[in-house]
């Protein structure tokens, strides 16, 4: 039976994919250190895989005092059973009072496998964090589709375990001069203890990472109405330097990818100035875009939800208000 | 090579238009129908889709109140041999650690000696995805999630896409294994009104508490670590100015406001 006292600190798991140093990761870190700061605790980042130990200084930079670093050939590419039993291992040694992952493909899929074998408490995908004075992480994350939010904690068993959806939380600016510890952990894994292979990452062909990258973006709804309506997006996009995305009616229309779909269902976006074009603002939709900056709607209906959970609106058709941001824009720049 | 096949299904709620009663301060679920998770019946599809390929048993189980019973029948309408209900009052108000738990052992109870476990990706109505990978981890065996298409199945494994962030991940692993779906790998053939009627008739095996060995401390709520300590209907974040005029004046407005605010 786990007992409160001895679990102490917050634990970002540290999500290299392909390489790369997730975004995400660097999100929980912010939120880790106002959580830690505010409850006396310390952050510690676990960093597993190979070669991975040059993305420590970032880490650091974003908020960890500490830093584990558990290199190992059998954790070059991401496998749950492995990364499961050196977690377990971690936080057997650890001890930490709250475990934090990003509610990405890895997260989701490591996180429950690991709350499973340690017996403890697990929220998906929150889109918030808040820490109490007795040191109770409370999560929040929608449900029915955005609907509802609920608020979840673990009050007893440790650690507290959470996978938080991406861009829903600021990225921390980096400060190089933070010191931290790192600590490189031997974790003794075999490969071959489990039969599973990853054979190849098969890229996809058009990166939608733009997407969630860009500052600017233009999101066409059913008040498009065509193809082409839809298609006016491009060139204002390319005016603005825009990414442009789709609700999921757009995508249903067959006006956009699936992979460019924003809500619940899609992705979550926190650009600084977004536009929605002929969105309703279904919840199912809002939910995937509320920290955006700035939003501006254009919609045909005045009493249209979207309104609600904008700064700036137009009462109009969506495609014609495109087609004259087009004109305006042009003269401007 | 004939598969042992089960499929992890649950009831939802048909809308997600569901409102908090201000008394209660619980969901009102009163009037709302419920009906299978999509993502399951691509499951339960891909079960008998493998089924016809391969040869071999499909069981569904589904771990809700007797009404669950529907989305049973629906499963055995489209091709299920045997359909398992496992309820128990003691099971209310479990979090996905306990019903990982409990799935886990009805499986074991069940029918010890299967090849695969098929869920949806996750539930529409709390979007966890949690209940497959932790009865993988119970019953020690692989887990494939988010997967897109099966590759192949031959000699004791099982090659699958599995769609992460960038692309897919095509990974093999050897067999027992559990895979969560999405609704990209098949179509779902809806049953015909025979098929429909048949499982009307069927009778249904159920499982209980006692029947899985289970004290009731250890399951629902109070064998539950997570604890839902609020429900709330969120709130719009601002009310828009909104800008009038024929179409050029209310963008002209726009263009000023954004110049105003330094956004452009």
């Amino acid at each position: 039976m786990s007992t409160e006292k001895q679990y102490k600190d917050i634990m970002v798991f540290s999500e290299v994919r392909d390489g790369e140093l997730q975004e995400v990761t660097l999100e929980l870190l912010g939120k880790a250190r106002d959580m830690a700061d505010a409850s006396g605790q310390r952050v510690c980042a676990l960093l597993p895989g190979r070669g991975v130990s040059s993305y420590a200084d970032t880490l650091i930079a974003c908020g960890a005092d500490k830093v584990i670093v558990v290199e190992s050939n059998v954790l070059e590419k991401y496998r749950n059973r492995y990364y499961a039993d050196m977690l377990e291992g971690v936080v057997e040694k650890y001890k930490p009072s709250i475990l934090l992952f990003g509610a990405t493909s890895t997260g989701r899929d490591l996180a429950p496998r690991l709350a499973n074998r340690i017996k403890t408490g697990l929220s998906a995908d929150c889109i918030n964090l808040e820490i109490d004075s007795e040191g109770i992480l409370i999560q929040t994350k929608p449900s029915f589709g955005g609907n509802i939010m609920v608020e979840i904690t673990c009050p007893e068993k440790r650690p507290q375990m959470a996978t938080v959806r991406p861009k829903v939380l600021k990225t921390p600016e980096e400060d190089a001069s933070r010191e931290g510890e790192v600590i490189r952990e031997e974790i003794s894994l075999e490969e071959g203890k489990y039969l599973t292979r990853v054979i190849e990452l098969l890229k996809d062909a058009k990166s939608d990472q733009g997407l969630e990258k860009a500052e600017i973006v233009l999101i066409g709804g059913r008040g498009m109405q065509t193809k082409e309506n839809f298609d006016e997006l491009y060139k204002l996009a390319d005016i603005l330097g825009a990414s442009v995305g789709g609700t999921r009616p757009a995508v249903r229309e067959g006006w956009i990818e699936e992979s460019l779909q924003i809500g619940q269902s899609g992705k979550t976006i926190a650009p600084k100035l977004i536009f929605n074009f002929g969105v309703s603002g279904a919840v199912q939709y809002t939910v995937g875009v509320q920290n955006a900056d700035m939003s501006i709607s254009v919609n045909k209906d005045a009493g249209a939800a979207i309104f609600n959970y904008s700064d700036y609106g137009i009462v109009g058709d969506a495609s014609e208000v495109v087609g004259i941001l087009i004109e305006q824009f042009k003269q401007l720049m | 090579m004939s598969l042992n096949i089960f499929v992890c299904i649950k009831q939802v709620p048909d809308t997600m238009e569901v409102r908090i009663n201000p008394k209660t301060n619980n969901l009102d679920r009163e009037g709302i129908e419920c009906v299978m998770n999509p993502y399951d019946k691509h499951a339960i599809q891909e079960a008998i889709n493998l089924k016809a390929e391969h040869g071999g048993k499909v069981t569904a189980i589904t771990m809700g109140p007797p009404s669950a019973n529907a989305i049973l029948r629906e499963a055995v309408a489209m091709g299920a041999d045997e359909a398992y209900l496992v309820s128990d009052r003691a099971f209310a108000g479990a979090d996905t650690l306990v019903t990982s738990h409990v799935l886990m052992r009805a499986v074991e109870k069940i029918d010890k000696d299967f090849d695969l476990i098929l869920c949806g990706k996750q539930a529409v109505d709390a979007d966890t995805g949690q209940v497959g990978p932790g009865m993988a981890e119970r019953l020690g065996i692989a887990q494939l999630t988010f997967v897109d298409e099966i590759m192949a199945v031959n000699d004791g494994k099982i090659t699958v896409k599995r769609h992460v962030e960038n692309g897919h991940e095509v990974v093999e692993t050897a067999m027992p294994a559990l895979m969560t779906v999405t609704d990209k790998l098949n179509e779902v053939k809806y049953p015909n009104p025979l098929s429909i009627m048949k499982a009307a008739r069927r009778e249904l095996k159920s499982l209980c508490c006692d029947d899985l060995c289970f004290c009731t401390s250890e399951v629902g709520q109070s064998g539950s670590p997570t604890v839902v300590s609020r429900l709330y209907t969120p709130t719009p974040r601002s009310k828009a100015v909104i800008f009038d005029g024929d179409g050029a004046t209310a963008v002209s407005k726009l263009v000023e406001a954004l110049k105003q605010n330094k956004v452009i």
